[in-house]
Order: structure tokens, then sequence, then C-alpha cells
């Protein structure tokens, strides 16, 4: 079983329905969100449906794009050789 | 004394008859000591034991409290579970490192006084510095010396520390810090800042852990920094100081994770990462984040271990360890690619796996404290977390490019010990009670609410999104990134420029200046001497030479020319001095 389960996330030929299933998860997640009762809210955010989606994405952007300018403009990426 | 054996004798001890134990008897006892001393845990009661006086100072070898069994448990399963993976193991080097690495560990888990904790503080330097030197190498050679230097280094200040702050206060019992931090307090807490790898005194550990051997990082990962974490909590907790190291260095090991082409340095930099939550937690100081820091420790552990496993799995089978060089495994390694995940999971902080229960307890303990900054910051970090243990590494190590890499699954020793690490990190996940109940403050926190499994699954699954969209963006690149390990590193190469040039040719200077001035003084003063000593000195001299010669003669038989027969003499040397020591002056 496992097997074919990794299959499944590595075959080229369930390209089309690995697709789907992630939208679609991600189409429940959000509506997930809005229908939760959030009477511990404490902060502005908490209360807003749909804000872990938003931030989730914007951090991994910010995240790729802030680390490859510090590793490529920074210069913190460097030829393997460096040190010898 | 009969209730209460300590761990870290069964390990150390344990580790002397290794060598001489015949293949099947030897892994039986392999497994058996990190049972027992497990049972020992378990047995446990909160006391002290072990107290002594030593050389006019209080000292307690061991003192068994709440916070000190969590970090203890979680230490022995790790040894069973580590040991279980480096089963197949021929040699007998690595298992006798290993065995004083987690003693020494367990050591400074108990460890009631300052001394006591910096001989064990001293022992995993050496016994862990060992697991990368096996390696073999040039540059696994290279990266031990330099880890060996630095935890000296550190260790020199943690003793400056304890000997300032003994002088001060007057006590080397090791605990809370009280009142105002003076300078030895500080020392002390740079030395375990440095355990702890918090930045800019991560270096050591992504440069040595990629380098150490395949089994031998499976341990490193597990131990020094959580024993760093433990010192903290148990010494500095409430430390503002800390709340922003943690928060801080969180972000900074998911930054150089993007970076990272090498798979085992790419989760080295999230150890620097996770531990950075727990570093807050111990920072932030109330209860609950306390128990957060501590019970994330515990996960912790597991699901690291588990993905060093992995990749080490990867490494071992295939030889290879850069991204740039794998892919297409998933065909040959189901069951460690699907393995591997559970650890991914875990660390990313999944509904019903380890990390859900007990990241978000640190982050909910920031939240109550109203520190919205910090929270964030962490969350984020989460999101960094998935994006690449979850999803680039295994991304271009298992599927991605098929490199056409002949591979199978690795030995089943190795699968048998991912599949406990395994099991644990979900059986926390579902299971977080008796977990819970170990902490060592009341836990008041309900980690499975519906707005927490939501907001999780949206801020993972979305960053999901960003790595589907984005993944040409991350192809792992085919170079290293430079940390704060440059400036010792080409600070050395420096250093050596100096002793080679400007002093060498000082050297050269004065070695002319005594040729052509003092030589001939020398000479004719030894001509006078020749004179007088011909006429009587003479026959006394040769009745001493005689006898030298004899007794060299002696010596000489009694020279091995080992370096290792030194060093032993050595310590013989130090231990019946400080036999001698302690006998006489008490």
């Amino acid at each position: 079983m496992i097997e074919r389960i990794v299959d499944f996330f590595g075959d080229e030929r369930h390209a089309l329905r690995r697709r789907r299933l992630f939208y679609l998860v991600l189409v429940l997640i959000v509506v997930a969100d809005f229908l939760v009762s959030r009477e511990h809210a404490e902060y502005l955010w908490e209360r807003l449906p749909g804000w872990s989606a938003v931030y989730g994405f914007g951090s991994c952007v910010i995240l790729i794009f802030v680390s490859k300018f510090l590793g490529h403009q920074g210069g913190l990426m460097r030829r393997e050789d460096y040190y010898d | 004394m009969t209730d209460f054996v300590h761990p870290a004798l069964l390990f150390i001890l344990g580790a002397v008859p290794i060598p001489f134990l015949k293949e099947t008897i030897r892994k039986a006892y392999l497994v058996l000591v990190p049972l027992l001393a497990f049972l020992a845990v378990l047995t446990m009661e909160p006391g002290t034991y072990g107290a002594a006086t030593f050389i006019g100072q209080e000292i307690l070898i061991a003192k068994v409290d709440r916070l000190s069994i969590v970090f203890a448990t979680v230490f022995t399963i790790m040894a069973l579970i580590g040991m279980i993976y480096a089963l197949h193991l021929t040699r007998p080097g690595q298992h006798v490192a290993a065995f004083v690495y987690v003693g020494s560990a367990l050591g400074v888990v108990f460890a009631g006084d300052y001394l006591t904790l910096y001989l064990f503080w001293e022992g995993m330097a050496f016994a862990s510095a060992y697991l990368v030197f096996a390696q073999g190498g040039e540059k696994a050679t290279g990266a031990a010396f330099r880890y060996l230097m630095v935890h000296v280094t550190g260790g020199v200040a943690l003793l400056g520390g304890i000997l300032l702050h003994g002088a001060a206060t007057g006590s080397l019992l090791f605990g809370p810090m009280e009142g105002a931090i003076g300078v030895g307090a500080y020392l002390i807490l740079a030395g375990f800042l440095l355990n702890a790898a918090v930045p800019p005194l991560n270096a050591w550990l992504t440069d040595a852990y990629p380098e150490a051997t395949v089994t031998g990082a499976v341990f490193m990962s597990a131990f020094t920094t959580k024993t760093a974490v433990y010192v903290l909590a148990r010494a500095f907790p409430g430390t503002e100081l800390l709340v922003w190291l943690g928060a801080a260095m969180a972000l900074y090991g998911v930054v150089y994770a993007v970076l990272e082409n090498d798979c085992r340095r790419l989760l080295a930099y999230h150890i620097v990462s996770q531990v950075g939550y727990m570093v807050a937690g111990v920072g932030i100081g109330t209860e609950m984040a306390v128990n957060g820091a501590t019970s994330h420790a515990f996960a912790h552990i597991l699901y690291k271990a588990l993905l060093f496993m992995g990749a080490g799995a990867v490494i071992y089978v295939t030889g290879r360890r850069k991204l740039t060089e794998l892919g297409g495994l998933y065909r040959t390694m189901p069951l460690t690619v699907a393995l591997y995940m559970v650890g991914a999971f875990a660390i990313s902080a999944f509904p019903f796996f380890s990390g859900f229960v007990t990241k978000s307890m640190v982050v909910a303990a920031a939240g109550q404290d109203h520190r919205a900054l910090v929270m964030l910051a962490l969350t984020m970090a989460s999101s960094g977390t998935f994006l690449h243990t979850g999803l680039k590494l295994p991304y271009y190590m298992f599927f991605g490019t098929d490199r056409k890499l002949e591979a199978r699954e690795p030995p089943r020793n190795m699968l048998v010990a991912m599949g406990m690490a395994a099991a644990l990190c979900i059986a926390i996940g579902i299971f977080p009670g008796p977990l819970y109940a170990l902490l060592p403050y009341p836990v008041d926190f309900e980690p499975y609410t519906g707005a927490h499994v939501t907001e999780s699954l949206g801020i993972l699954m979305f960053t999901a999104l960003g790595f589907v969209i984005f993944l040409r963006a991350l192809d792992p690149e085919n170079t290293i990134s430079l940390d704060t390990d440059w400036f010792y590193r080409k600070g050395a190469r420096g250093f050596m420029w100096l002793a080679e040039k400007p002093l060498a040719r000082y050297e050269k200077a004065v070695s002319d200046v005594s040729e052509t001035t003092v030589l001939p003084l020398l000479h004719g003063s030894a001509r006078a001497g020749l004179r007088l000593d011909l006429n009587g000195v003479d026959g006394v001299v040769n009745g001493v030479a005689r006898s030298i010669l004899t007794g060299g003669g002696a010596l000489r038989r009694l020279q091995t020319g080992v370096v290792t027969h030194y060093a032993l003499a050595m310590i013989a040397g130090v231990i019946a001095a400080i036999v001698v020591f302690a006998v006489v002056w008490r």
C-alpha cells in the first residue's frame, strides 16, 4: 500500500489527478476556515477567516525570494571550492 | 542510592566492553544498555543523589526533577533508536563514542552542580567530535577539528563563567540564575548559547553535522543542542534576550535552508530553526512556554533523527549527498520515502503528527504573553520548515528529475529504527496525553481545536501552493553558503599567512644576526671554557654521563612512540593527581 501511495505522488501518470486533489484540498481548507468557531481569538488576524492561507502563501514567497536575493546579490552563495 | 542508578554511568561504563564483544553478542548488548537506561529513568524518583564535597565545594552528581526526567526519557529512547540504526557497523569505535556521548548528555541533564555539568559537557564535545572524525577524508577531518576547536573555546568560556559565578555567589550548585546577571553568568550563558547553536554561534553545527558519518549524524542531531536547551531552561528561564534570539534563529535557519544544496546541511539548518522555538519558549519563561519548549525538544529529537536517518539512508545507498545529484529514488526506496515524510509532517506540525501538539504550545505561549511579533515570526518559520523539509528536500531527493541512480532500500536495522521513530512521531501527535503528563508544569492546552487545525492546514497547504508555483526558483544550485564560520576559516588562513610570511622572515633575520655576531662570540668563550673543562671538570662529568647513559637505555625501553600510550599515561597521571589532591587536601 505504501508503495502505491508513494507512486501516486511520484509518477507522471497521476499528475492531473494529483493537481485536482491538491486544489480541492486548498478549497476545502479555506471553506472550513470560514466555518470553525473562534471564541478565543485574541489578535485581529485570528478573527479573519482565510488569514492563515494568505499568511502561509505570503511567508513562502517572501522566504524564497528574500533568501535567494541574499544568496545571489548578498554574496552568501559561493562556488563549492571557495574554502579550498 | 539503591533506588537510583545513574543512566550516564550505564552508558559510560557500558562503553568499555563494546570492543571486546563478538558480532551477535555485541548487537544484543548495544540494544540492551539503552533499554536498561530507559528503565532506570522510568523508575527514577525525584530527589538528590550523590552529594559530596570536593576541594571544599559542594557537588551534587545527580539532581532528579520533572524537567530532567523529560529530557532523560527522550535521550534514552533516542539512544535506543540510534543504536539500532547503527547496528550494521562492524567496527566498534563509533559505538563506543556514541555511548560516551549519550552518557555525557545524560550526565549534564542530571548534573546538580556546575563542576559535574562541566565535566560531562566536555565529554560530550570530545565524544561527538569522534563521530565526525570517523568519517575520514580531508573534508570531514577539517570539519571535525573546527567543531572541536569551537566547542573547546565554548567550554573555556563556560568554565570561566562557572569560576566567576562561583566566586561571586559562593555556590556552584546548578539552578536558576537569581538576581542581576553578572559577568560570570553571561559567560555561562555564552557557553550554553554556543551549544544551542544560536547565531552567530551556530556555524559549528551546520559545518560539522553534514560531514559526520551516516549513523553519527543521527546521534549528533539529537543530543548537543537539546542538552543546551535543557540547561537554558534550568538556569535562564524568562531571560528576555532569549526570546528575540530564538525568534531570529527560527528564521535564520529557514533562510539558509533555501540556499542549501547538501541534504544533511539543509536539515542541520532546520535544527537551528527548530531550536529557535525552544530558545524563544525558554526566554518567554511562563509555565506554558517552558512546557512548550520542553515538549518541543522531546518531539524534535524524534522527528529530526528520523529525517537525518532518511537522508542518511539515501547517502548510505547512493553515496551522494547533493540535491543537484539526487532524484527519482521513490521507485526504489518507497519505504524510506514514506518514513522520511512522517518526519517531515511532524517537523512541519501537521495535525496528528508530533510537531502539531508541541510547536503550537510555544506559539500559543507567545500569544498568551502578548508577543504578537514573536508569534508571527514563529508562524512564518513554520511555513519555511514545511517548504524545505516537507517539499523541497523530498522533491529533489526522491522525486524530481530521475537521475537513474542504482538504489535499494537500506539495511533492515535502519528501516526498523526509522519505523520506531515514525511510530512515536504519530503516536505523540494523536495521543499527546502521556507526553503532556511528563512535562514540568501542569498542562492547560488543547491543540485540537477547529480553528487551530484549519489555521495550521491553511498555513501549510498554501505554502505548498507557493512551492508549486515557484518551483523553478527553488531549484538547488551547486554552491555552498557563507555562514559565520567564514570568520574563523578565513581568519585561520590569515593567521597561517602571518606565521608563514612576516613571522618566518623575522625568525630568519634573528637567526642571521645570531650566526654572524653572536656565534663567533660564543665560539670564543667556548674555547676558553674547554681549557678549564679539560683539566678539572671532566672527571666528574664523565662519571655522570655514564650513569645517564645506562639510565637512558632503560627509559628507552619504556618509550613506545605511540601517541595514545602517552595520552593514556597522561590521563592516568591526571587522575592520580586528582585523587591525591582530593584525599590529601580534604
